[in-house]
């Protein structure tokens, strides 16, 4: 089997998903453009030995939609020979992409492949796309529907973790992503986001808060309690029997922002990679995923990250840096004691409650984030994950290349 | 009616055709030999043949349909629903009503309903097919989609014209629970186009607006239709069905396919043009019509409810009595809700308690019941005068003088019993009924303190008396034929729905429903997780969990219960299954019930409206959770089945006679799951056979109180079922 080798990983900084973040200006294929320059540019790459480009949008709709991987591609000026895909597995979509470039690498198929993701959610927001889950009484019903916010105030409670519990692990978050971005950890990947002119509209993550603090969050109001009490709790309590009330700890403190933003790597075989004079920077060694519970919705890591373990022949211990993704503060603290792990090796730069959440480009985000902070600290693997829509799990573990 | 001179002179037909000088056809529809319109061949067949004359004749301009009868048409012939087993005709008969209705909608002439009188289900859908609906401001008419309540949908064209008339979230509730406008509401509504003062306006306005509009069609078959607040896809009406499935279970749990495939036909229909709608909706009335739950409330709900409002449990010939004066002994809770009850409908009432403190605490209980009516539009202050100023509350034993009914409703305590039936023997009425209202002690005992045990019985009361549509009454070893016929009369006069059961400890309702509470006791003490039971309760389709239920009718009360018991049976006791918990619970650690704020559940102060009762926390040290958790599927077998088992063993004993009486009972006495359709409707439901053989396996596990009833076994061994 071919080894799928990581040669380069680019971000956007994201701008805060609201009509007031700086990126609601910016349409999602000029997001992808500038990154999509700033791969070439960087690698010298001839695009034309592109293979293909997979994208992850979730709310692939408006100017998201008609498959903006082919899109950018061709709005970007790159060869007409590289084909593109865009996929959806909802928060997984840019780690499913990275897994997808992989597994088309391994098999020989394909020699070099841009894999990410992209979401404008300021511009196209959550939901937008509606989908027979939500709209569908009957698969609704079927499949015991809730919003997420309800499936981790649902963790929280079925773990005995209080609101000062998640409320301080999102202080941590909060610190640790801007001591990071203090310090220029996320430069080696960040491509500002530039407009027409080549202007810059953006060159920073938007939403960090270093300042926050337990005290601070207290006033904030639990988001899902209302929709909670109206009927939501009481399909949660159809599969959690033993459950008297949930425990609406989660709010916009400490659950993901909702950003803009776009993420790629450049994944190909090291033949491929020296052909064109790119240099191996990481190998991506087993990727995994996997359904569970779709009402509480959101431990899927914990067994995902197992699944790619026992494919890698690994243990939680062999791992030294974890990215899980922030989607709510309880989804983190789950996973992590199903893992059995140490907090100190998760999320060493903060996450997505501190830089947002763009739901296509997260995973593509993380990887990037894992890549470099492996190189910073000269540590060999990192296991990357996130929580899925419909109860699904995902997990890809890299290893740096030497 | 009004009606021009026919042009031709017709033989008698259940839809009559009336040409005016100006076009207009008038179809009356008048079912020989019927009180009400019902929705069958005999009506769609002539039927069928106007709606060829409106298409084809030119001479017809416009058409009023209305009805010869008080009602305009009540909806669909349930007997035939009921017999169909392939979905296969199920959707024949929906599609056939369907391009029925669909041919009058477009056949290009106005057609008004002239809705004369109640228009239901069917009734409503043929209405809703019509161009303009005019109706007579009649404050008894009632107007709506009730086929949910019998596990149904509107599978006319209901569920695709109401929410493209009045738009899918005003329309939803009216189908989801099945409500019943009066006219005025209807109109209010946007369901109905205009109000008449009377049956000659009514046809006065029909013909005025098919004049007016000689070319009709319905809003959806127009041009540029837009759905009030909007489609399926609108981002208001997708936010609601997020969250719409979730609100639904959190009533139904899951029990009722109907109200699932109402919403599936509003939404899907919410997406596609009426034709397309209508389909989908004949495909989601098909598989309800099928469906075991829709034969389960139908056969309940429908024919046996019937039989029972019918008097199927009341001895013949003796005639319809009615009560004068009633008077009611014990002031307490009960007695004061009997005594609302009875003034509500014109009864004179005594009620009577040892203080004429006591006595008028009970009266006030109607005062307050009748000011929250009033709060509520309910009722008026001239009427809460008239009604309090039957109830006489009194201290005196001689007021009781004239009373043609007794009812007793004192402390259950035997010899206190005996006192207040002697005392009141001696001045009431001698022709007069002595009812006891008693929830378990039995009556042909209680009787022994009468000097006439003939017109001694029990009358059985559920709490609260004024919401409880159910009266169980119990016939004593010497009651009589013509005391049981009054008794059952009486309960008809205060409106409320009789059964009838022979003596026995705890009777029928008391002794099931027990049954059902000792489970969820049991439960906790083999260590399931409390909240768990309750849930498992809920989802089994009971109103409420076990151990609240046990809290609420108290838990010394029912150790009271046992205590007697055990004493009258001596040898013959079995010692139910919860009674070492509730031993514990109140002797030990004084946890009472609802009534001192600690049972299984904390209770928050009465003042403190905001605050829920919580399952109690020390729960979990003196009932410590067992390795094993059972599922909740387990559980609900459980409840089922001990229910359901006891019910069988009460008919074996010859407590209960009528299938029927016990269905009816089981829901509206203890609030057994509806979607079951009573008890015994559970048995033939499941199988006899196949619930013979999981009572054992219950009982193999859990104890000998799930041993199948021996008639079980019987009817299993030669394949019969309750009927």
């Amino acid at each position: 089997m071919t080894d799928a080798i990581i040669f380069d990983a680019v971000r956007t900084p994201r701008g805060k998903g609201k009509r007031d973040g700086s990126l609601h200006e910016v349409t999602p294929v000029h997001l992808l453009k500038n990154l999509f320059d700033g791969l070439q540019v960087r690698n010298q790459l001839d695009t034309s030995q592109v293979d293909d480009v997979v994208l992850g949008c979730v709310t692939p709709v408006g100017e998201q939609g008609a498959d903006i991987a082919r899109t950018a591609v061709l709005y970007a000026g790159w060869d007409e020979s590289v084909a593109g895909v865009t996929q959806s597995r909802f928060c997984a979509s840019g780690l499913e992409s990275v897994n997808l470039a992989a597994m088309k690498i391994m098999s020989g198929q394909e020699d070099m492949v841009v894999a990410g993701g992209v979401e404008s959610m300021s511009r196209w927001p959550m939901g937008s796309d509606g989908g027979a889950m939500v709209m569908d009484p009957r698969v609704n019903d079927a499949m015991g529907f809730a919003p997420q916010g309800v499936g981790a105030d649902l963790i929280a409670t079925l773990e005995g973790w209080s609101r000062a519990d998640v409320d301080a692990f999102a202080v941590d978050s909060q610190r640790k992503a801007a001591a990071a971005k203090a310090d220029k950890r996320f430069d080696k990947s960040l491509v500002p986001v530039r407009d027409v002119n080549g202007l810059i509209v953006l060159d920073h993550d938007e939403t960090v808060r270093g300042d926050t603090s337990v005290e601070g969050l207290a006033s904030l109001k639990p988001s899902f309690e209302m929709m909670g009490q109206m009927g939501f709790d009481a399909t949660c309590q159809l599969r959690y029997p033993q459950v008297e009330a949930i425990n609406h700890v989660h709010h916009a403190g400490n659950s993901s922002g909702i950003v803009d933003g776009a993420a790629l790597t450049l994944i190909g075989s090291r033949e491929k990679g020296a052909a064109l004079g790119l240099k191996p920077r990481g190998r991506i060694r087993a990727c995994a995923v996997t359904g569970t519970d779709p009402t509480i919705m959101l431990t899927g890591p914990g067994p995902a990250s197992k699944k790619a373990l026992a494919k890698a022949g690994m243990s939680a211990s062999d791992i030294d840096l974890f990215e899980i993704n922030e989607a709510f503060a309880a989804v983190v603290m789950r996973a992590v004691r199903d893992l059995d792990i140490d907090m100190d090796k998760v999320n060493v730069n903060g996450g997505s409650i501190a830089m947002g959440h763009p739901l296509g480009a997260t995973g593509a985000i993380l990887v990037a984030t894992a890549l470099d902070e492996l190189e910073r600290q000269d540590k060999e693997t990192a296991l990357i994950t996130l929580c899925v829509g419909g109860g699904m799990g995902i997990a890809t573990i890299i290893e740096r290349t030497h | 009616m009004s009606a021009v001179e026919n042009d031709v002179k017709q033989p008698a037909t259940a839809v009559r055709q009336e040409l005016d000088a100006d076009g207009i056809l008038t179809l009356t529809m008048d079912m020989p030999g019927r009180s009400m319109n019902v929705l069958n061949e005999e009506l769609t067949s002539p039927f069928a043949s106007a709606l060829e004359r409106i298409e084809s004749d030119a001479a017809v301009k416009g058409v009023i349909i209305t009805s010869g009868k008080k009602e305009f048409l009540a909806g669909a012939d349930i007997e035939k629903v009921y017999a169909i087993t392939d979905p296969a005709e199920a959707f024949a008969l929906s599609t056939e009503y369907q391009a029925f209705l669909r041919r009058l909608e477009t056949c290009g002439k106005p057609v008004v309903a002239a809705l004369n009188g109640t228009a239901l289900g069917g009734g409503l859908e043929l209405a809703l097919a019509c161009h303009y609906r005019v109706a007579v401001n009649n404050p008894k008419a009632k107007f709506g989609l009730p086929e949910v309540k019998l596990g149904l949908l509107p599978g006319g064209g209901g569920t695709q014209r109401l929410p493209r008339l009045i738009g899918i979230q005003n329309s939803l509730p009216l189908m989801l629970e099945g409500k019943e406008l009066s006219a005025e509401k209807a109109k209010g509504g946007g369901i109905i186009h205009a109000l008449a003062a009377d049956i000659d306006d009514m046809l006065k306005q029909a013909k005025e607006w098919c004049v007016a509009n000689p070319k009709a069609t319905a809003p959806w078959d127009a041009k540029g239709f837009r759905w009030p607040g909007g489609d399926a896809k609108h981002p208001g009406n997708v936010q609601m069905l997020a969250i719409a499935p979730s609100m639904l279970n959190q009533k139904t749990f899951g029990n009722y396919p109907a109200p699932r495939n109402i919403l599936s036909c509003v939404v899907e229909g919410g997406l596609v043009d009426i034709d397309t709608g209508l389909k989908i909706e004949a495909r989601y009335f098909a598989e309800l019509v099928v469906s075991q739950v829709s034969k389960n409330m139908i056969n309940t709900f429908w024919f046996q409810l019937n039989a029972l409002n019918k008097g199927e449990s009341r001895p013949q010939g003796f005639e319809k009595s009615q009560v004068k004066k009633v008077g009611i002994l014990g002031a307490g809770m009960m007695g004061a809700g009997i005594a609302y009850v009875s003034a509500k409908v014109g009864i004179e009432v005594v009620l009577k308690d040892v203080s004429q403190e006591a006595a008028n605490k009970g009266k006030a209980y109607s005062e307050n019941l009748l000011t929250k009516a009033i709060q509520r539009g309910r009722s008026t202050n001239s009427q809460k005068e008239e009604i309090l100023a039957r109830i006489k509350a009194t201290d005196q034993v001689e007021d009781l003088a004239g009373c043609d009914l007794i009812i007793e409703a004192v402390f259950a305590d035997r010899d206190l019993k005996a006192t207040v039936t002697k005392e009141t023997e001696a001045v009431m009425d001698p022709t007069g009924v002595f009812g006891s209202n008693t929830s378990t002690l039995p009556i042909t005992g209680l009787a022994e303190a009468s000097v006439r045990k003939e017109q001694f019985i029990g009358i059985h009361f559920f709490s609260p008396v004024d919401k409880m549509p159910l009266v169980e009454i119990i016939v004593g070893e010497q009651s009589s034929d013509a005391t049981l016929a009054r008794a059952f009369d009486y309960v008809q006069q205060i409106k409320k729905t009789p059964i009838v059961v022979n003596d026995s400890r705890g009777f029928y309702t008391s002794r099931c429903f027990g049954t059902y509470v000792n489970e969820g006791v049991a439960l906790l003490a083999e260590g399931q997780h409390p909240r768990a039971i309750e849930q498992a309760g809920l989802m089994s389709g009971m109103p409420v969990g076990p151990l609240a239920l046990q809290d609420e009718v108290s838990l010394s009360l029912a150790l009271h219960v046992m205590t007697q018991s055990r004493k009258d049976m001596g040898d013959a006791y079995k010692e139910p299954a919860s009674e070492k918990t509730l031993r514990k619970m109140v002797e030990e650690l004084g946890r009472e019930g609802k009534k001192n704020g600690k049972g299984f559940y904390d209770y928050p102060p009465a003042d403190d409206r905001k605050a829920k009762k919580k399952l109690w926390p020390g729960l979990a040290e003196h009932f410590p959770l067992a390795e094993q958790q059972l599922s909740v599927a387990e559980m609900r077998d459980r409840f089922l089945f001990a229910q359901a088992n006891e019910t069988a063993r009460c008919v074996e004993e010859g407590v209960v006679e009528k299938t029927g009486d016990a269905n009816i009972g089981s829901i509206f006495g203890w609030g057994f799951a509806p979607w079951a359709g009573g008890t015994l409707q559970f048995i033939n439901a499941t199988g006899v056979g196949s619930f013979v053989e999981r009572a054992r396996e219950l009982a193999g596990k859990y104890g000998e109180r799930f041993e199948p009833a021996a008639i079980l076994v019987k009817m299993a061994e030669t394949g019969q079922t309750f009927n």
